[in-house]
């Protein structure tokens, strides 16, 4: 098996481990590579598309189980809404298969290049958590392979207790192979979008708690260099969807051809150059300057509609954007607050990478509310999620500078997103997690996993 | 191994490379070890001697970070090798490296004098040896398109002369060897580095026949074998000089190299 060595990096490319790939195609090769790793004395970690921002899908010198091929939509109900699909299947397979027929996913990501398999380990959140909940809360069923070898089916009442630790467990417990989830109906392809600025830290929080319940989705984004009273300034994009009837041609905008996103930039420039030609302004000073200016783009207030694809997938805009961070990569730093103590954390955390001359280049602000899983990153406050480069130079400083922020985080009651941060200690996980859920996570492990089969690079950082 | 003995976990603001340093218990093994330990290098020791593995062992992990663990392992029990290096890939959390410098030298006691069974253990071990290893480590560097070997060969494989068959024999082979691995590995973007010292104060210098000019400091040829490893070079002589020395040897013709007395 030396010959199916292979290197995987994380999606930042700040992050390099290579592993033994092995491809599923079906679930009989899900046991194969249980199988194989008790007899190699190896580990098993599960990947799909690759695109967390850390350690979850790595497992370095161990197998790496690839689920990317076992990508069939199952069946697909457009009377109800409900949707069946492997482990492998893509956000952007599922949305372009059932929008067209009026109906969009009720949660997801930046990027539309997901699995259903790391939405599901993650419980990934989407601009509309503080209405919708997490990705996990509109699944009606899951079937997964436990590494004993038994199939287990999972629903909120049957297993619960599997149900609400395998979603959002980073398929530290099982693999997926089956997913059913409900869709949510669609009146038109195209959202209504308020778009405002924030002048503040304060403003900017306020927006985000003060916009969201009169609409679907709320965003924020914020200006990381912008320091005194201008602190956490930045802008807030508001959407709701459509009413019925507000879209006078609603068939119209759903077809697909007026969602995809386009390949070019002012109609000719192909956008997969383009991080070519962002990297030379990958530093404080370029950084620094876009931020500034779109900052002032930002101050008229407006609305305007746009489609789902475009408001959702921001990520996708520019194609492989991550490579314009460099050699280093890059790492994200979310952190989640409640509300009472946000405002005074961030300005901390800001201050401070301002300070030791290490702003992050992006912040993107989102309102949440708590959910019922186990391992949850969730609370009712918001989260800031902010991206940093990573040089040679700057390492250590950053490596101390991160640290400060965790505990700066925790001692404001705050929680972590392990598909973004990569430099949590085990310590750290077990502060904010607090005892009795990890030792309930331990024992759901022990149960389902006897063997230890099941270990990614996180799982050994988090829970090792 | 147990649970309390894992490795400092790589992270992007703390990323550790990782490498298999194997005959790393004592001289230049040893010194490189150190060498890269303190340049970023997560490490697996491996050597036949447990005791001064342990110590070296001890030493690197002084500081407080785990970086590096022991394996006792005997090169010329091939067989064992798979097995072994699927679980120090295993520990180490993936592979960049692979450093052989296991090697024995047996002279046979003067110009005149054969002894087969010594000759046998060196190609053995410094040959064979490295081909236990280095074949399954090839396999998993071609599928993966990275990675780095590095073999210590030997300003006395360069040459067969009077005083030591068996040695030159197996180090000679050993270039070869590597020279091939090179050749197919480097489309692959593997780099493959053969070193050539020439005489470094180890406890093979004490067993050497015949005087030992210019002998260097262990730590001053894990200088040069770093740097060389950072430069992703071919061949490097260690210390440098020796490449001279050697193009002039290799060129001493046969009818006056085989009246020498080295």
């Amino acid at each position: 098996m030396f010959n199916t060595f292979k290197r995987f990096e994380n999606f930042g490319h700040s992050l390099n481990a290579p592993g033994y790939r092995i491809l599923a195609r079906a679930t009989d090769d899900i046991r194969a590579a249980f199988d194989l790793a008790k007899k190699r004395g190896l580990t098993v970690a599960a990947r799909g598309a690759g695109r967390s921002y850390n350690d979850a899908s790595l497992n370095g010198g161990g197998i790496i189980l690839d689920l990317s091929a076992m990508n069939l939509i199952q069946s697909w109900n457009p009377a109800t809404g409900v949707v069946r699909a492997e482990p492998g299947v893509t956000l952007e397979q599922l949305w372009q298969k059932i929008e067209p027929d009026g109906w969009w996913p009720p949660v997801v990501s930046g990027t539309m290049k997901t699995t259903m398999g790391g939405c599901l380990s993650a419980n990934i959140h989407g601009k509309n958590n503080f209405k919708m909940g997490t990705f996990g809360e509109h699944v009606i069923e899951f079937s997964a392979i436990l590494p004993t070898g038994a199939e287990v089916t999972c629903s909120p009442k049957k297993n619960a207790d599997l149900f609400h630790a395998m979603i959002g467990g980073y398929g530290m417990l099982g693999i997926f192979t089956s997913v059913t989830l409900q869709m949510k109906r669609l009146h038109s392809g195209l959202l209504s979008v308020d778009a405002y600025p924030a002048p503040n830290l304060r403003r900017h929080l306020f927006a985000l708690q003060d916009g969201a319940p009169d609409h679907d989705y709320i965003v924020g984004w914020m200006d990381t260099f912008a320091g005194g009273s201008s602190l956490g300034r930045g802008q807030i994009h508001a959407a709701r969807h459509l009413r019925e009837g507000e879209d006078p041609k609603p068939q119209e905008t759903m077809k697909l051809t007026n969602q995809i996103l386009p390949p070019y930039i002012f109609g000719v420039f192909p956008k997969s150059l383009l991080h070519r030609f962002m990297k030379p302004f990958a530093n404080n000073i370029g950084w620094r300057m876009v931020n500034l200016a779109k900052y002032v783009a930002s101050l008229p207030k407006h609305t305007f509609r746009q489609s789902h694809a475009a408001f959702h997938f921001l990520l996708d805009y520019v194609p492989n954007w991550e490579l314009s961070y460099g050699r280093g990569g890059l790492i994200q730093y979310q952190s989640f607050l409640p509300k009472e103590t946000a405002e005074s954390a961030w300005a901390e955390m800001l201050s401070l990478s301002q300070k030791r001359g290490m702003p992050a280049f992006l912040g993107v602000t989102k309102r949440h509310r708590p959910d019922k899983f186990l391992l949850t990153h969730a609370v009712d406050g918001f989260s800031l999620a902010l991206d940093f480069k990573v040089t040679d130079a700057t390492r250590p400083q950053m490596r101390d500078m991160l640290q400060e922020f965790d505990r700066i985080v925790v001692a404001g009651g705050g929680r972590f997103y392990f598909a973004k941060n990569s430099e949590t200690t085990a310590e750290t996980a077990l502060a904010f997690y607090g005892e009795e859920t990890v030792k309930k996570f331990k024992r759901l492990k022990k149960r389902c996993d006897p063997n230890g089969l099941l270990e990614s690079d996180l799982y050994r950082r988090i829970f090792g | 191994m147990s649970e309390s003995s894992k490795l400092t976990p790589s992270t992007p603001l703390n990323p550790r490379k990782r490498a298999i340093v194997i005959g790393a218990s004592v001289g230049m093994g040893a010194a490189l070890s150190r060498k890269l330990a303190k340049e970023g290098y997560s490490l697996a020791l491996v050597a036949r001697q447990k005791e001064k593995l342990d110590a070296l062992c001890g030493e690197i992990n002084a500081g407080g970070e785990r970086l590096a663990l022991a394996y006792p392992h005997d090169v010329s029990k091939y067989s064992e090798v798979p097995a072994l290096l699927h679980k120090i890939v295993s520990d180490l959390g993936g592979l960049d490296v692979v450093v052989f410098l296991a090697g024995v030298n047996y002279p046979p006691g003067g110009n005149d004098k054969y002894n087969f069974e010594n000759d046998r253990k060196m190609v053995e071990i410094n040959l064979i040896g490295a081909m236990a290893w280095l074949t399954p480590v090839a396999e998993m560097f071609q599928s993966a398109k990275a990675g780095q070997i590095v073999g210590i060969g030997s300003v006395a494989g360069d040459r067969g002369r009077v005083a030591n068959p068996g040695y030159n024999t197996s180090k000679a082979a050993l270039h070869t060897y590597l020279e091939a691995l090179r050749n197919r590995l480097t489309r692959h973007g593997v780099n493959v580095l053969t070193v050539k010292p020439g005489f470094v104060k180890t406890d093979m210098l004490k067993a050497a026949a015949g005087p030992t000019p210019f002998a260097i400091e262990p730590e001053k040829a894990a200088d040069d074998i770093y740097k060389a490893m950072q430069k992703r070079r071919q061949t490097v002589y260690t210390p440098f000089f020796w490449a001279y020395i050697m193009q002039i040897i290799r060129h001493i013709p046969s009818f006056i190299f085989r009246r020498m007395s080295f």
